[in-house]
């Protein structure tokens, strides 16, 4: 049993790594300018790769003949435990970056203490991508400051877009069965307790990028429990292609 | 050589070991990059433990690949396990690999405070690898590749890739 709470627990972590990876390389070639592609695809590459090492490390906990490459491609939509705010479509580049941004907090936050786990292979990840992490919310909260505090339309558009991701940035926190065994075994991360935290930080950015912190009334949840919102599908049906057309298929 | 100190190699398997470059800055070899953390040889296997830059670093398998390569020449086997722990720092680079990639066009990494300052602070304390000024400034934090940023130089006007600390 706790094998498979941990287990569930460690995808729980790396797809949300790997959905918000495939948007992102979604973007591969059609950056704004070169330089926000190659950040595009450099943050994208960088989750890749811990997502990477938290599947393989799931591969060795499950046995089975499992693999990296079969977690990560062949499994059905509702197995997917990534939160709704990653799987969002990449409307424009302020929507991309508000998104990344609000992730970014979470992520760096979380990073943070999964130094403390007392599993070490789930430390010594956090433990290596943390640095790669800081880089990320710099460039994502820089660009959020910058469309915030800049012409009147990327003001409007970057307050449309926090407006609209507001809603998917409590399901952060929500916590699922496994979340909550792994706590007890301080394995995994209570992240209520940098909840407070999390939305001090982003909305003292917001304030200093001229942007209104929405008012919290409702949140949408369920991408943790493997109820996804409609773009889930999609991203899916492009990322497993080549493994659904060619099984087993190496590079 | 500080690399083989604080890495467990074997000192007859170095030469071969030299013969593997990083694919992506191929100034330098495995050894000068200090992602080799153990290379010994066990009843005729070479056991090889590496470390990657970066998470998603894709030299990774290409080094692996290389290594094999390397070692298949000299008839032996090559068994190589991926470590995360202790994550690779700027700091395991060999000063004589430093002086290689600052010779190949890539500034070397400064402390860990002056990274900050610089791509943090905007401070102008990167130093261009085409005339040495140090009236250099950020271009984007992200550049080639995942280990390097991207910056220009402000009198001899040359875009140049740092290499940023990671510690």
């Amino acid at each position: 049993m706790k094998h498979t709470h941990l287990y569930n627990y460690i995808l729980g972590i790396a797809d949300n790594s790997l959905i918000l990876a495939q948007r992102l390389g979604e973007l591969c070639g059609h950056g704004p300018t070169l330089e926000t592609d190659i950040a595009g695809t450099n943050i994208s590459l960088d989750l890749i790769g811990q997502a990477r090492n938290y599947y393989q490390y799931a591969a060795k906990i499950k046995g089975e003949g499992k693999t990296e490459d079969g977690i990560a491609f062949l499994r059905l939509e509702r197995d997917y435990k990534n939160v709704l705010l990653v799987e969002q479509p990449n409307e424009h580049f302020g929507y991309v970056m508000g998104r990344q941004y609000l992730f970014d907090v979470f992520h760096l936050l979380f990073m943070n203490q999964l130094l403390n786990s007392t599993d070490e292979t789930l430390a010594a990840i956090a433990k290596k991508g943390i640095k790669e992490v800081s880089y990320h919310k710099r460039f994502s909260g820089d660009w959020v400051k910058r469309l915030g505090d800049g012409t009147q339309e990327s003001n409007q558009k970057m307050q449309e877009a926090i407006d609209e991701l507001w809603v998917y940035t409590d399901e952060l926190f929500d916590q699922t069965e496994a979340d909550k065994a792994m706590i007890s075994e301080g394995i995994g991360i209570d992240t209520s307790k940098f909840k407070e935290v999390y939305y001090t930080e982003v909305s003292a950015l917001l304030k200093e990028a001229t942007l209104e912190v929405p008012e919290r009334k409702y949140f949408i949840k369920g991408g943790k429990k493997g109820t996804h919102s409609e773009h889930m599908g999609y991203i899916l049906a492009e990322m497993q292609y080549m493994q659904r057309t060619y099984p087993n298929m190496e590079w | 050589m500080t690399i083989t100190q604080s890495a467990n190699i074997d000192a007859h398997l170095i030469p071969i070991l030299e013969q593997v470059n990083d694919p992506e800055i191929p100034v330098l070899t495995v050894l000068d990059l200090g992602v080799i953390r153990q290379a010994v040889e066990e009843n005729g296997i070479i056991k090889i433990k590496l470390t990657p830059t970066y998470s998603g670093c894709p030299a990774m398998d290409v080094i692996g690949d290389d290594l094999k390569a390397a070692f298949k020449k000299t008839g032996k086997e090559v068994e190589i396990e991926l470590v995360l722990s202790p994550a690779w720092s700027t700091d395991w680079i060999s000063e004589a690999g430093l002086h290689k990639m600052e010779e190949y066009g890539i500034a070397r990494p400064l402390s860990e405070t002056a990274d900050k300052d610089v791509l943090l602070g905007n401070k102008k304390l990167v130093k261009c690898t085409n005339c040495g000024s140090t009236n250099t400034h950020l271009v984007s934090q992200f550049g080639s590749t995942a280990c390097k940023a991207l910056f220009k130089c402000d009198d001899c006007q040359e875009p140049f890739d740092y290499f940023k600390c990671l510690k």
